[in-house]
């Protein structure tokens, strides 16, 4: 299923007016630690609030599908938001615009996935988008993100930047970087860009100076020649910055994974591509052969885009073992089990966010479920039509009665 | 769609291509074999390497792809292809930051074998005055010690150095003593004077023993003759010592290859592999000392070898297949230049070559070679290789002496008549003792080297087993991945 993550509050009070927006940081009721300004209660029930209010919580979120009358005797802020929200929990963080009420989950402390938009704003146009790039002045959201990276737990494990192009504002961006390393050193940072600004090599040095323990830049690489990479990025000249980028950035020591998205353009040659990477480029830290998600520009370039996996998984299987003979790290990314030749199941990870991870009615029989990436809830899933339940000890029997 | 562009939008014009430079050669009817700056193969047909000199591909058409990928074209306002190349090739190259990893101390001459087509000219084992003295020994370690390498490996040799062990000993003793540097050690030896004592300083100092194995009893024992008649026996006798008391990854094996081996390729591996070995190195015989003396170098030649080396080769490669993993080394060696941009510092398997710059050799006497088949070559009266002696001479002498750095710099295969433009110029190497021993020259005349048909024949029977042979491929991948 698909967790809500965007939202408009029922109602909101106390908030003042000279602040467009707010991050509020979501602790439980009876919560011991020490509070801070953008610290709110939160409550499920009109007890809760109760118990909120004695224990003086100058803030309160307030999940409930009802609206609710504090008759004045409560004067702090208060959001309320629908029943649906109700996985928001201690910890967890989110942007508040005080005008519209519209509200951003953007962080959940239990989350293994959790991601920061960074912008919106791209150099490329890839055909499968996402996040389908718009040129507005969106540098609030850095500012959002400043604001929110000290209530974020300095115990979390792994955070991912993503965009649009994430290095757009390239200086503001590496400067919250460097918070990151001073306040998240513990934290696996993953940071999604194009790599095309590391061709600069002001850029490449300023990323090199954050010195984050544990900072990953992970750059798209399509094809071995320059016009497929470009003609599906939608940008001539990207593919030769890109790899002159990715260079940049190993020369300086800098961890970089490359990304390689599948469909109808790369998949077809993804062992060419995956031999390229283990002749040129061994050196990167890991690769990930992931499948497409249909959402976003995928959908409009669906007759383009859209190739089966069982259609190509034999050119994957051979483009990981190329890597693997090279030494290279390498992982599958978004491909259920079934649909992949086995050589590649031990490469095949449970990639997908857990807010959009779904699995359908034959998962229920398959002995791989608890192991396997299952499915993209977003935007138009399409399923392959090698989707079969993987039964051990059926495969014999019905391989008998055959 | 409209806001979308078609894939024609982002093709380049004829006049924005360039070429990168390759290396090609013909390859049978209109088949062209081509390989990149960094030695990536490609094959392609006569018709379509003429368009690509000219430059008639598009984006497209399919050659473009082959092309580009392969690093044959690149743009003229793009970088990354370059920059790749460059990359690529410092890492290749990058041995060159390890100077003189290698120091070979002959501590002694003598030797209790009479092999016919022995390297060095032996002498009786009774006259000391073959053997290396102590004051030569530590003025060959200050040599040593002032190589730039962090990491070096002394060996030692002979005759058979184990005749002249308290020197051994003293050097090792006064190698660890110094400080600043990493130390491997060797013994090449053939283990007919293995004992409890010398193992037991193996063990102690982490020494790696070396020995001959020509094969099975007969052909090694007409190989290397010896009073009783046993030194195979000796010989197998101290692999299986050595491995129980130092370990099984303490004791190498090295063949020599004569005219009686030729036929027996299988029998000589599997006596490698029945005594435990990981694999086999399947040498040329080499044209030095002795064995041009005897003419046995002149008995066969580079074709024959050949057909020996590939029958060993798939021979090895059935073995693997069966289930025992065993690597034939000069293949492993070759394939990982091949497959990989790993440096390998191989001696004879680089250029610069290794003359000097990857060994020095310090004789018995004092006086100091470039490799050790240069001191061969100085027992039958030709001084090419001889740079200089460890008491009127210091590292650096050595090293920019005109006879070094006059082999090294008219013998590189990069700008070498033939080398320069043959396709395996990658990975192959510059052998200038090789070929001043053979033809008088330290460049030589490659048409007529055995040395370089050997290098065309290997990596041409490599590549025609990687491209159409998966099984085997599979395997000889696993050699070049490790
Ligand atoms: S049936 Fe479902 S759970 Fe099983 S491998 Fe396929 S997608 Fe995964
Ligand atoms: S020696 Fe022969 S195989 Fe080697 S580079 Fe020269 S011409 Fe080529």
């Amino acid at each position: 299923m698909t967790l809500p993550l965007y939202g408009t509050a029922s109602q909101s009070a106390g908030f003042s007016s000279d602040k467009a927006r707010s991050i509020l940081r979501l602790r439980s009721v009876d919560s011991a630690a020490e509070r801070h300004v953008a610290d709110f209660a939160i409550a499920r029930t009109p007890d809760d609030i109760r118990r909120a209010i004695e224990a003086d919580w100058p803030s309160i979120l307030f999940v409930s599908d009802g609206s609710i009358d504090l008759c004045g005797t409560f004067t702090g802020q208060l959001v309320a938001v629908p029943p649906k929200y109700n996985y928001l929990a201690d910890g967890d963080v989110i942007g508040f615009d005080h005008a519209s009420r519209k509200f951003r989950t953007l962080y959940r402390r239990n989350s293994a996935h959790n991601s920061f938009l960074v912008t919106e704003r791209c150099n490329n146009y890839c055909l499968m988008c996402s996040q389908p790039p718009k040129n507005v002045d969106d540098r609030w959201i850095l500012s959002e993100i400043r604001e929110s990276l000290p209530l974020i737990d300095p115990a979390t494990r792994a955070l991912t930047f993503t965009g649009g192009e994430t290095l757009s504002d390239w200086e503001d961006f590496t400067a919250v970087l460097k918070e990151c390393r001073d306040r998240l050193s513990a934290t696996a940072i993953q940071v999604l860009t194009n790599g095309r600004a590391f061709a600069d090599s002001r850029i490449v040095d300023a990323w090199k100076e954050i010195g984050h323990p544990n900072l990953m830049a992970a750059i798209p690489v399509y094809a071995s020649v320059d016009h497929v990479h470009d003609h599906v990025v939608q940008a001539k000249g990207a593919f030769d910055e890109t790899i002159l980028g990715i260079l940049k950035l190993k020369d300086r020591g800098q961890r970089v994974e490359i990304r390689v998205v599948l469909h109808a353009l790369t998949a077809p040659i993804i062992e060419d591509t995956g031999r390229w990477i283990a002749r040129n480029l061994p050196f990167v830290d890991h690769v990930a052969l992931m499948g497409l998600e249909n959402t976003g520009f995928a959908i409009a370039n669906d007759t383009m885009l859209w190739m089966d996996p069982v259609d190509y998984g034999d050119g994957l299987a051979r483009a990981v073992d190329h890597l693997s003979a090279a030494g290279v790290n390498v992982s599958v990314y978004n491909l259920p089990k079934c649909v992949l030749p086995k050589s590649v199941w031990p490469h095949a990870l449970q990639s997908i966010s857990d807010w959009k991870n779904g699995f359908v009615e034959e998962c229920d029989r398959c002995d791989a479920k608890t192991t396997c990436s299952g499915f993209f809830t977003t935007g138009r899933p399409r399923f392959s039509r090698g989707v079969r339940a993987i039964i051990s000890q059926r495969d014999e029997s019905t391989a008998l009665a055959g | 769609m409209a806001r979308f562009l078609r894939p024609e939008s982002f093709s380049a014009a004829t006049e924005d291509l360039l070429l990168l430079p390759f290396n090609f050669e013909r390859a049978g009817a209109h088949q062209y074999l081509v390989a990149n700056m960094v030695g990536d193969f490609v094959r392609l047909s006569e018709e379509e390497l003429n368009r690509l000199v000219d430059l008639q591909v598009r984006p497209g058409d399919g050659l473009y792809e082959k092309a580009y990928a392969a690093h044959l074209v690149t743009g003229t306002n793009q970088k990354a292809q370059r920059q790749l190349l460059a990359a690529r090739l410092r890492s290749r190259m990058s041995f060159l930051q390890q100077t003189t990893p290698l120091h070979i101390f002959v501590v002694t001459l003598r030797c209790e074998h009479s092999c016919p087509y022995c390297q060095v000219s032996r002498q009786s084992t009774d006259r000391s005055r073959f053997d290396m003295n102590e004051q030569t020994a530590m003025s060959a370690l200050d040599i040593a010690f002032a190589s730039p390498t962090a990491r070096i490996k002394i060996e030692f040799q002979g005759g058979e150095p184990l005749l002249n062990f308290p020197l051994i000993r003293k050097i090792v003793a006064a190698a660890k003593q110094r400080s600043g540097k990493q130390l491997d050690f060797v013994i090449a030896s053939n283990l007919a004077l293995l004992d409890d004592t010398v193992l037991e300083f193996c063990k102690e100092n982490n020494v790696l023993l070396s020995t001959s194995l020509d094969g099975p009893a007969d052909l090694h024992n007409k190989n290397r003759p010896r009073p009783d008649a046993n030194s195979h026996e000796l010989a197998v006798a101290g692999i299986r010592r050595a491995r129980e008391i130092l370990g099984p990854d303490r004791i190498g094996a090295l063949m020599t290859t004569t005219e009686a081996s030729l036929d027996r390729v299988d029998e000589i591996i599997d006596e490698y592999l029945q005594l435990g070995l990981d694999g086999i190195f399947l040498r040329p015989l080499s044209p030095f000392g002795f064995a041009i003396k005897t003419k046995q170098f002149a008995k066969y030649d580079a074709q024959k070898w050949l057909a020996f080396y590939e029958r060993g080769l798939r021979r090895v490669l059935e073995i693997n297949r069966q289930g025992t993993p065993f690597r034939e080394f000069y293949a492993a060696l070759l394939l990982t230049r091949m497959l990989s941009d790993r440096p390998i510092g191989y001696v004879d398997l680089r250029s610069p070559a290794g003359a000097g710059l990857g060994a020095l050799v310090y004789n018995y006497d004092g006086s100091v070679f470039a490799s050790d088949e240069g001191r061969m070559l100085a027992e039958t009266g030709d001084d090419a290789f001889r740079l200089g002696h460890v008491e009127h001479d210091s590292y650096n002498s050595l090293i920019l002496s005109d006879k070094l750095i006059g082999a090294i710099s008219s013998s590189l295969t990069q700008c070498a008549p033939e080398c320069s433009t043959c396709v395996y110029e990658s990975h192959c190497g510059a052998d200038p003792v090789y070929h001043h021993a053979t033809q008088g020259d330290a460049l030589g005349i490659k048409p007529l080297s055995a040395f370089c048909a050997r290098q065309k024949g290997i990596m041409g029977l490599l590549l025609d087993i990687l491209e159409n042979s998966p099984e085997d491929a599979a395997i000889l991948r696993r050699w070049a991945a490790a």
